[in-house]
């Protein structure tokens, strides 16, 4: 133990009021406001926003760049190496490949967002009545739930598309077919913690709806881990898609995505390695910052979810 | 337990019928019919072969046909190759599958679960940098791209080992390590941050007051605990395995299910398309019946619940 220093006498004159040493009020940050914060104090996660703003941009703005368009074939310049005019060579059809990059990045991620929307929409009403309304009705809910878990989505995925007439909507479908599992359960988990909270026992009494309940009081309060549910079925979408394409049940020729690219890319792999190299290259940096965005996204948004 | 692990095979065995039925039905709803060479046939023949493969019947005496002789394991025959049976098929073909897809997840738990361990003893140092750099990026590259890469490069540019096709050992290697990066991604990560967790609570500081030595420590108590909640990432780490092995046996032209699952695709080979469904439904279902009386077995609080929220 230390011994205790001998008092001054100064200890105990009231201070005069100051700046200095009145209390400071520090603003009250909101939730997002404070999610934003944490965000931003993630290395990964800001690199991840970066990237895929910039993608974003030059997915739109590079097409402008060169005089070409992404389904012209012109068979007198055939894999060609990446030159002044044609920025990162062409394919086997003389296409450029600079134009049909952007085309299919802008493809993939479309079918992706298509795809996490209709998983929200599917998975927080199922997930929402299923924990809101309890008892019967989320018994047999949770059952459809877990078989809807159990069937491999990849199976069924490729069943369906071999059923659906391949474009952007119907492989969309397909994804979140089996997409929308994941969404519900952490939903359902959610709304059974929420519902016993006082604030939903006060809209009751005031006599508001089920429906206004569950979707202006209980859904908001929820909205942090569907977001970050959000952000990895992204990728997740992103993947599948490419992966369709790659065994050839993906978009139709001359449309083109970053799955068909890379498994066009796979034919001419051993002369002319280019053609897979860039849509690869795309491909990953889009999974990259969107896992990297959704890392930030769980750390920022809710703190105590270790996963 | 007892009736935990009954309802869940119940649940199983249920799953299961929905997926064949609904999978019966898809698949002979599909564009185009298994004759090839359609036209070129005259008629007669080709009715004389879907008679022969029972194709003529109605859909609804061909369904319950198809379901007796599946519940005595017989998956019916081939459409695409001359007078072989499905059941052949995939057992001439499941060697190199589950080779290279056993190969893959050993090697990736292994790799995982170390890289996991000293990030999470070593947390902030280059070694947990590493670690979870290797994490985001093994999520990020798609196991096709993957597999390209080092086809190309290990196979093609420096001839370490072979670029594809099937035969001794060296034949493995590439293959299996496309698929296990997925995996030591996936398991680096949840252990460490399991670890973590574990390694700050105060049974560790107990253990540690009494003497123990640290490798104990870790083994025998900490990862012990932090292994538990691993055990769910099974699942999905199997059906990424199965995922992958489609696109990698593709690229390096093995022989195994995922190919030929892919090859029955395209040619609209019904009762091998089905029967692969099956066979990939039957081992995925297994592998989340095992994985959840397994941690029913291990988390005993699994079991009052009786549901993994």
């Amino acid at each position: 133990m230390n011994t205790p220093k001998k008092w001054e006498k100064n200890w105990f004159e009231p201070l005069a009021l100051s700046e200095k040493n009145s209390e400071v009020l520090a603003p009250q940050k909101g939730y997002w406001k404070d999610a934003w914060i944490r965000f931003k104090s993630n290395k990964g996660a800001l690199i991840g926003l970066i990237l895929i703003v910039l993608l974003l941009l030059i997915a739109f703005i590079g097409p402008l760049f060169n005089e070409h368009n992404y389904h012209s074939q012109n068979l007198t310049i055939t894999n060609q190496e990446s030159s002044g005019d044609h920025y990162l060579g062409t394919d086997s059809l003389g296409r450029d490949l600079w134009q049909r990059v952007w085309y299919g990045a802008k493809v993939s991620l479309l079918i992706a967002f298509i795809a996490a929307f209709l998983d929200v929409v599917i998975g927080v009403t199922f997930g929402g009545i299923s924990g809101y309304f309890g008892g019967r009705v989320d018994a047999i809910m949770q059952r459809i739930l877990e078989i809807m878990y159990s069937i491999p989505n990849l199976v069924i995925i490729i069943l369906l598309m071999m059923y659906l007439e391949p474009g952007v909507l119907p492989i969309a479908v397909a994804l979140s077919f089996t997409g929308w599992v994941p969404m519900a359960r952490i939903v359902r988990a959610q709304i059974l913690k929420l519902k016993t909270q006082e604030y939903v026992l006060a809209a009751r009494t005031m006599g508001a709806s089920h429906y206004r309940i569950l979707f202006k009081h209980l859904i908001p309060n929820v909205m942090g881990p569907i977001i970050i549910a959000v952000t990895f079925s992204i990728p997740s979408a992103i993947f599948f898609e490419a992966f369709l394409s790659f065994i050839g049940l993906g978009l139709r020729p001359p449309s083109a995505s970053l799955g068909i690219l890379v498994s066009d890319g796979y034919r001419t792999l051993q002369l002319f390695p280019f053609q897979l190299f860039w849509p690869a290259l795309v491909l990953c940096i889009i999974m990259l910052s969107f896992n990297l965005i959704g890392d930030g996204m769980r750390d920022a948004l809710d703190p105590k979810m270790k996963k | 337990m007892l009736r935990y692990t009954l309802k869940r095979f119940g649940l199983m065995l249920l799953t299961l019928f929905i997926i064949v039925t609904v999978t019966f039905f898809l698949v002979r709803m599909l564009p185009g019919t298994p004759l090839a060479n359609e036209e070129k046939l005259p008629a007669e023949i080709r009715e004389q072969i879907l008679e022969q493969y029972g194709l003529k019947e109605p859909l609804s005496i061909q369904y319950v046909k198809f379901m007796g002789n599946l519940v005595q394991g017989d998956l019916g025959m081939s459409l695409s190759q001359n007078g072989r049976s499905v059941n052949e098929l995939l057992s001439d073909r499941i060697g190199p599958s589950a080779f290279i897809g056993f190969q893959g997840i050993i090697f990736g738990l292994v790799v995982g679960l170390l890289l996991g361990i000293i990030a999470a003893l070593r947390r902030g140092t280059w070694i947990d940098n590493v670690a979870s750099a290797t994490a985001v990026f093994g999520v990020s590259i798609p196991n096709f791209v993957l597999a390209g890469l080092l086809s190309y490069w290990i196979g093609v540019k420096f001839e370490l080992l072979p670029p594809a096709l099937w035969g001794g050992y060296e034949y493995t290697i590439l293959p299996s390590l496309a698929l296990s990066v997925y995996v030591i991604a996936q398991v680096s990560r949840y252990i460490r941050t399991e670890m973590v967790e574990v390694l700050e609570q105060d049974y560790i500081r107990t253990a540690k007051a009494k003497g123990l030595s640290w490798s104990k420590i870790i083994t025998g108590h900490a990862l012990r605990n932090a292994m538990i909640p691993a055990v769910t990432i099974l699942g999905p780490l199997t059906v990424n395995i199965l995922t992958g092995s489609l696109v990698v046996e593709n690229i390096f032209g093995i022989p195994g299910i995922g190919n030929l699952f892919v090859d029955s695709i395209m040619v609209n080979d019904y009762t091998t398309v089905l029967g692969t469904t099956i066979f990939y439904s039957v081992l995925f279902l297994s592998v989340t019946f095992i994985v959840d009386v397994l941690y029913g077995v291990i988390d005993p609080r699994i079991r009052v619940s009786g549901a993994k929220e």
